[in-house]
């Protein structure tokens, strides 16, 4: 069941992108491009889903499951720290370049677009590097160096 | 001084389609119990896996790039131009991937449900994601076209 339900809020997101003009990275880069031509659409984009999303999360945060009884798993961390800061920038800087962000990148991709598919590509690589990247630096604090 | 391209704004488009995916976020939180955020439910595929949280992340993935499929069979599927080189393309996506997970968060898990969440962390990755897209495209567009 969970499976058919994801299956189709999948495909309610991704018509939302389609709709809304996310899915199109000229027109990203048209909102991001401020001193440009600025094409402010994509602000209302945010505030159409904020609208619907604000009084969901407020119902969400007063449960304990989801109205199928599924644990209710909400994000826990609090810290404004380096990780969030310096990914937060890397990513905006990407999503500056191509005006693609994850979920426009696999609509592209189901398209048909080859530089949907490269994109899409490119980034479960950077997502693989960053995964790497983690279980080394787990493996590093398990198992401190010999001497110490 | 900012001036607006009038020509092609459509805000009765792009809110139509917030409120589509502001549906899609509810339903999954209210439904399933997930936060709807696209580059940790990816990555979530991609690290060291765990029975009963493939499959739901799968189907969601699958229901993301089979929409404009099904949205070509009702409709005129928008086009989606990609003026990014190759080079480019490779180097932004390497980007996306490793500082959305990095960072916990994109566009959707920080910039629509961290902010529904009236989250002070999203809300700091938010401003600083949107900055950096800003700062990267004047870069790109006005200082060394």
């Amino acid at each position: 069941m969970s499976v058919l339900i994801s299956l189709l809020i999948g495909l309610l997101f991704g018509c939302g992108l389609i709709v809304s003009g996310m899915s199109n990275p000229a027109k990203v880069l048209a909102f991001l491009d401020l001193a440009g031509e600025w094409d402010p659409s994509l602000a209302l984009v945010m505030a159409g889903a904020i609208a619907v999303g604000l009084p969901a999360f407020r119902v969400a945060g007063r449960r304990q499951t989801s109205l199928r009884g599924q644990p209710l798993q909400m994000p826990t961390a609090r810290q404004i720290d380096r990780r969030l800061l310096a990914g937060s920038t890397l990513f905006g800087v990407g999503w500056g370049l191509a005006g693609i962000c994850p979920g426009p990148a696999l609509v592209l991709l189901g398209s048909g677009a080859v530089k949907g598919l490269v994109f899409v590509l490119a980034m479960l690589a950077g997502m693989a590097i960053f995964t790497a990247f983690e279980r080394r630096s787990q493996a590093r604090r398990a198992q401190p160096e010999p001497g110490r | 001084m900012i001036t607006i391209d009038w020509l092609h704004f459509t805000p009765a488009s792009a809110f139509a389609g917030g409120l589509l995916i502001g549906l899609a976020v509810t339903s999954l939180i209210l439904l399933e119990g997930r936060i709807a955020g696209i580059s940790g439910i990816v990555g979530g595929l991609l690290q060291p896996l765990r029975q009963g949280d493939v499959a739901w992340r799968v189907a969601f993935v699958l229901g993301l790039v089979a929409a404009p499929l099904l949205y070509r069979t009702l409709l005129i599927l928008p086009p989606g131009r990609i003026e990014a080189g190759w080079g480019t393309l490779v180097f932004a996506g390497l980007l996306v991937g490793f500082g959305s997970r990095l960072g916990s968060g994109c566009t959707s898990g920080h910039g629509v449900c961290g902010l529904s969440r009236l989250s002070p962390r999203s809300l700091v990755a938010t401003v600083v994601f949107m900055t950096a897209g800003f700062a990267t495209v004047f870069a790109a567009r006005h200082l060394f076209a």
